[in-house]
């Protein structure tokens, strides 16, 4: 009678352990990132100073802006491989509209493309039950081939339009606009996710479709608005940028998409779905952001950095893989 | 008949438990060389488990297994195999893209110069298929067989690797009348060339036909073993039954006569479930009853919305259901799922979210929820049920019994006038289930319809005012009153006792 079932007590113990991984997971990309914020100000004098800090947001602007959106649709369980496209053709499609119409007119029009190409990917994996990666794979071709077209393969300029600039570069308080609109799109993202019955819905969709659709969720909706908002980031980033050089071109999101996967992914969201945050991400790229900075600041071979970040990012599955491991 | 005399598996005081479920408890019995042993009981009785740690697929808590006089332990289903013991399992386990012959020496391919050598596979491939007497093409595609050819390329798998214990495992569930001929062919060819089948079956009549020894099992406990000449349908259900109703549930509390209809179905068919019709009125529990893959889960669901429905139509009151989850729990219709893990909780997610997530819209105000009211209402609903009081714990940290309290919390919160129940106390230790039996009953109480499905026959009895009885898809029998017996609820259940009209 006084026997313990040691099954019972495995289960206990299990759990236990399941906790801990999951306060560990919690902390998360905190500790790397403070890590090398404290080994960066120690060994680079250069490192802390304002201008530093105020050109790493600048140049982070637009992949923190893609990967707020991109955090959204992976945590509802997809992933989006187009939004290097979409940055390309919204990019450019906003300059030529720039130049042509009236500034306004041609933000407008990038962020358009974005929000459409978003919503086809969206339906092309809801409607059309096409694997996201695959979909979106795909739906980059089309798009990037669309970008090709509208740009005839040339690198198209306005430097003819400066007003354009202003959009991305008017400085206010030491910071350019594009960081601030990086900052603006952070909190909203946050508050999207944390606070509101959307993002509870996002967070279900990905952690159990099938629970989510039983409890109530029109899990194929909440798939659809992430890839729209994630075509909708991708886009406002290649506007952004496009109007910080005045120039744009087709190919010119190539390697964002991988940037934007790796920094969301060593922030910590899984890319199972269904966890995550904003918070995590933005770290995330800064991270990756700040190993790229400090390889610069150091003097330290660039091929170096390369290698850094994907042993990295190896790392950040496996804990995430790693903290999974009880379920 | 030598050989039937010989004990081919000593089985001794076997052990096992899931959780804190027993699903054995010290099995003891012999399983005689060239025979067929049957072992029959209930859904969850333990005869798969006892097959599957037979054929190493489980590993034993306590107890051992004596082959030919020699102790072995197996670690996995190839070890079992390496000692002649094979399984054809209920899900079929075979590559559907290859071919049958493939498939039959698959791991085990002839080999010459590290290529497969096809002409020695076709030939041993003959061989095999002449010496069985299978009807079985070497080039078909697995995958565009039937599922009786597919066990038959099962079985001819075993026989390839020597097996001379074959452990079947409800064979017959799944083939049609004419298929389970052929299997019954095939089982009584393999014990004339002096093979072993054990054979795990609820199908009575099957196992009276086919077996030399029939052991009954009961709570994972052996009730009997005896030669087939000695039992008949009605002594093996009563060895099945007996049991005391060990649990004590709340006393029921029927509903007015005059109690308006909660849940109407009408003629409702899905893939599964065949025309089924049913009432459930207000205040009332309805059981149904079946064997496992008799469509009870399948018949839950098309009334929830959670799987396409082909004909019919399901009422809420007054409400007619659009047949998807949003609109089923809008109409005041809640489910509680048969698998919580796969259909129920986000388990990463906190315990807070789970129990709020079906009731959003309400606690919500312009797309924002209301902390505060989300908080205050998730307390409340899982005070009722007598849940953890842990808001911010993940759900994957509960017990079982508690996370089912967690998904009932989130039916209540959404306020239901009609509550479905697929195995509620599946997993569950004795003392939640006790709670969930008097939630379910202060529910039915409160004026909420309840459709219970359980596949404890003694839950439903303790629980339901009227029973409903499924099987192969249809709705066969309703039991109430005196009627309302486990032996008339298993008699309808195994297609044994004359159906009523539902």
């Amino acid at each position: 009678m006084s026997q313990i079932d040691p099954v019972a007590r495995d289960s206990d113990r299990g759990r236990l352990t399941a906790r801990l991984s999951h306060a560990i997971g919690r902390a998360g990309i905190l500790i790397p990132f403070a890590i090398t914020v404290v080994a960066l100000g120690l060994t680079s004098p250069s490192f802390l100073r304002f201008q530093n800090l105020a050109n790493i947001l600048d140049q982070q602007a637009g992949i923190i802006i893609v990967a707020c959106a991109g955090t959204l649709v992976l945590i509802a369980g997809g992933i989006d491989l187009s939004i290097g496209a979409i940055y390309g053709l919204a990019g450019a499609t906003a300059l030529i509209t720039a130049s042509s119409v009236s500034t306004p007119i041609g933000i407008i029009a990038g962020l358009g493309v974005g929000v459409a190409v978003g919503l086809v990917n969206g339906l092309v994996v809801t409607r059309l039950r096409v694997n996201a990666l695959i979909g979106t794979l795909a739906m980059s071709f089309v798009v990037s081939g669309i970008a090709a077209i509208v740009t005839k393969g040339n690198l198209v300029v306005a430097f003819d339009h400066p007003e354009f600039k202003q959009f991305a570069a008017t400085k206010l308080g030491g910071v350019t606009s594009a960081g601030w609109m990086m900052i603006g799109i952070a909190i909203v993202a946050t508050i999207l996710l944390s606070r509101t019955t959307f993002g509870r819905y996002v967070y279900a969709t990905g952690g159990n479709a099938q629970a989510a659709r039983l409890g109530g969720v029109r899990v194929n909706g909440i798939r659809v608005a992430t890839f729209a908002l994630s075509g909708a980031g991708a886009a406002l980033a290649g506007v952004i940028d496009s109007s910080r050089v005045l120039s744009a071109q087709a190919s010119g999101g190539q390697f964002l998409t991988f940037t934007v996967l790796t920094g969301i992914i060593v922030g910590g969201t899984s890319i199972l779905g269904g966890e995550g945050s904003i918070q995590r991400t933005v770290f995330g790229c800064l991270f990756v952001a700040l190993v790229a900075n400090g390889f610069n600041l150091l003097g330290l071979d660039p091929f170096y950095q390369q290698v850094t970040l994907g042993v990295i990012l190896v790392l950040a599955v496996s804990v995430d893989a790693w903290s999974r491991r009880f379920e | 008949m030598t050989t039937q005399d010989s004990v081919h598996l000593d089985v001794r005081g076997l052990g096992k438990s899931f959780g804190a479920t027993r699903a054995l408890d010290d099995v003891s019995v012999e399983v005689h060389s060239g025979s067929v042993h049957a072992f029959v009981g209930e859904n969850g009785a333990g005869k798969s488990t006892l097959g599957k740690i037979m054929a190493g697929v489980l590993p034993p808590d306590q107890g051992d297994l004596v082959l030919r006089g020699t102790p072995v332990s197996f670690r996995s289903p190839r070890e079992a195999l390496e000692r002649g013991i094979a399984i054809v399992a209920q899900e079929v386990a075979l590559v559907p893209q290859l071919t049958v012959a493939e498939n039959v020496f698959l791991g085990a391919e002839p080999r010459r110069a590290g290529f497969v050598d096809r002409r020695s596979l076709l030939d041993r491939f003959e061989r095999l298929t002449v010496e069985s007497g299978f009807d079985l093409k070497a080039g078909a595609r697995v995958g565009q067989l039937s599922l009786a050819k597919q066990q038959q390329v099962e079985i001819l798998r075993s026989l390839a690797r020597q097996a001379d214990l074959i452990v079947l495992d409800e064979p017959s569930a799944s083939l049609s009348p004419k298929e389970v001929e052929r299997l019954h062919e095939i089982v009584r060819t393999l014990t004339a060339s002096g093979r072993t089948v054990v054979l795990v079956s609820h199908l009575l009549a099957e196992v009276l036909e086919l077996a030399h020894t029939i052991t009954v099992l009961r709570d994972g406990k052996v009730v009997s073993t005896n030669p087939t000449g000695e039992e008949t349908e009605v002594s093996l259900v009563a060895a099945m039954l007996g049991r005391p109703i060990s649990r004590a549930y709340p006393a029921k509390r029927f509903p007015p006569a005059d109690a308006p209809l909660g849940l109407s179905i009408r003629g409702l068919s899905a893939p599964g479930v065949h025309d089924a019709t049913l009432d459930v009125r207000a205040g009332e529990i309805v059981g149904l009853a079946g064997l496992v893959g008799a469509g009870r889960s399948e018949l839950a669901r098309a009334i929830y919305g959670a799987s396409p429905t082909t004909a019919g139509d399901v009422s809420a009151g007054a409400i007619r259901l659009a047949g998807t989850p949003v609109a089923s729990l809008r109409a005041g219709v809640a489910m509680i799922p048969e698998s919580r893990k796969d259909d129920g909780l986000l388990l990463r997610r906190p315990i807070r979210e789970n129990v709020s997530l079906a009731s959003l819209a309400t606690l919500g105000r312009f797309g924002f929820v209301r902390r505060h009211k989300e908080k205050a209402e998730v307390v409340g609903a899982l005070e009722r049920v007598n849940g953890s009081s842990l808001l911010e714990a993940p759900a994957s940290a509960l017990s079982g019994g508690n996370q089912q309290k967690l998904l009932f919390a989130r039916a209540l919160l959404a306020e239901p006038a009609v509550l479905i129940a697929d195995e509620p106390t599946r997993g569950v230790d004795v003392g939640a289930k006790r709670d969930l039996y008097e939630l379910l009953v202060s529910l039915a109480a409160s004026g909420v319809a309840v459709l219970l499905i359980s596949n404890e026959i003694e839950e439903i009895l303790g629980l339901a005012h009227r029973v409903v009885v499924m099987r192969a898809g249809r709705l066969v029998a309703e039991l109430s009153g005196a009627a309302l017996t486990e032996e008339a609820i298993l008699g309808a259940a195994f297609g044994t006792a004359p159906s009523t009209a539902a």
